[in-house]
């Protein structure tokens, strides 16, 4: 029997446009054992190279990052990465 | 406490890189018979973990070395508080990373007053063997222990990978995490954390502190900065601006 699984991939980008570069990615997937997760430092290269390329290949956007209102006095703290994308999709596996 | 000689302080290009990278790594600053002295102390002596300062007196000369005290007295100055330490280790064979986290619970409210923490490797340590992980130039970010552990790789993130004798000198708020140890062998690394208990500004050999090479390293931009890059700049500068004693350098009026 065939059934359903998620795989996320969070790409985080040099900016908010979609077709800017990746600097940071997790891929978390649901199809796979439980050791065959992608771990920190195993790559060098980004599995996409933007949102959009990942888009193409059939990934599909989930959540946005919303863009930021800056707080007079802390324009120019940073923090977490701003401009991460969320990305979903629907593999089978069987059993 | 008898202050460290000049020649063995900080001089102003490293210094620049620390504030830059929010780490120094100083590679042979421990000889060789040293590391094979605490080296051996890993393999045998208990306890260890946070007891092996007390198991090994290896470990302690190490940290009595007039060039390793020079770095220490660069960064946090003389007066400084033992914090802990601890001897980490990894498995042989161990293909579980750990997950990105900066070392504290508690946000730090002010990165200008930063306890370091040193990673001294006493054995040679291959990319294989699973050197830790760092993330250069984090360290002035705004994050909280594990908010960073939903990530997974960066574009510049830069496996430690050291020789025996090979110290890392560390911000406290870098993002860091341990690696997977692909040989047969353990992986050893003794950390150490050092608080801060004066003001960091002067301690290290502060001439040239403006020069263009000083400025150059000040300069340096990591790929994963993406569109903040400015922002890192003009945090670093003021940052240079309190470890080198003069709250003018580059500003802008």
């Amino acid at each position: 029997m065939t059934k359903k699984r998620q795989q996320l991939l969070f790409l985080c980008l040099v900016n908010p446009e979609l077709s800017s570069k990746t600097i940071a990615w997790a891929l978390y997937d649901g199809a796979s054992g439980a050791d065959s997760q992608m771990e920190t430092g195993d790559s060098a290269v980004p599995p996409y190279g933007s949102v959009l390329e990942a888009m193409r290949d059939g990934w599909r956007v989930i959540q946005a990052p919303q863009l930021p209102y800056f707080v007079h006095g802390h324009e120019n703290e940073t923090g977490h990465l701003p401009w991460e994308y969320l990305l979903e999709r629907e593999v089978e596996v069987n059993g | 406490m008898a202050r460290t000689a000049m020649e063995h302080l900080l001089d102003a290009r490293q210094m620049a890189r620390f504030c830059s990278d929010g780490l120094i790594v100083l590679e042979e600053l421990v000889p060789q018979e040293l590391n094979e002295a605490v080296y051996r102390d890993e393999l045998t002596v208990h306890p260890q973990g946070y007891e092996f300062w007390n198991s090994s007196e290896a470990i302690r000369k190490v940290f009595d070395l007039p060039q390793v005290n020079g770095v220490i007295e660069s960064l946090v100055g003389r007066n400084y508080v033992y914090d802990h330490s601890y001897l980490h280790t990894v498995q042989p064979k161990n293909s579980k990373s750990q997950n990105w986290h900066v070392d504290s619970g508690v946000m730090n409210p002010n990165p200008h007053h930063f306890d370091i923490q040193a990673f001294y490797f006493a054995h040679d340590t291959p990319i294989e063997m699973g050197p830790t992980l760092v993330l250069p130039g984090s360290h002035l970010r705004r994050a909280c222990y594990w908010s960073i552990s939903r990530y997974k790789n960066f574009e510049g993130q830069r496996h430690l990978a050291a020789k025996a004798g090979t110290i890392a000198f560390m911000h406290q708020d870098i993002w860091h995490c341990a690696q997977p140890n692909k040989t047969d062998r353990t992986r050893f690394v003794f950390k150490i954390r050092l608080n801060a208990a004066e003001q960091q500004r002067n301690l290290f050999r502060t001439d040239g502190y403006d020069d263009p090479e000083v400025i150059e390293i000040l300069k340096t931009q990591y790929p994963w900065y993406g569109s903040d890059w400015q922002k890192e700049y003009f945090q670093r500068l003021e940052f240079w601006r309190f470890l080198a004693g003069n709250d003018s350098i580059m500003k802008k009026r």
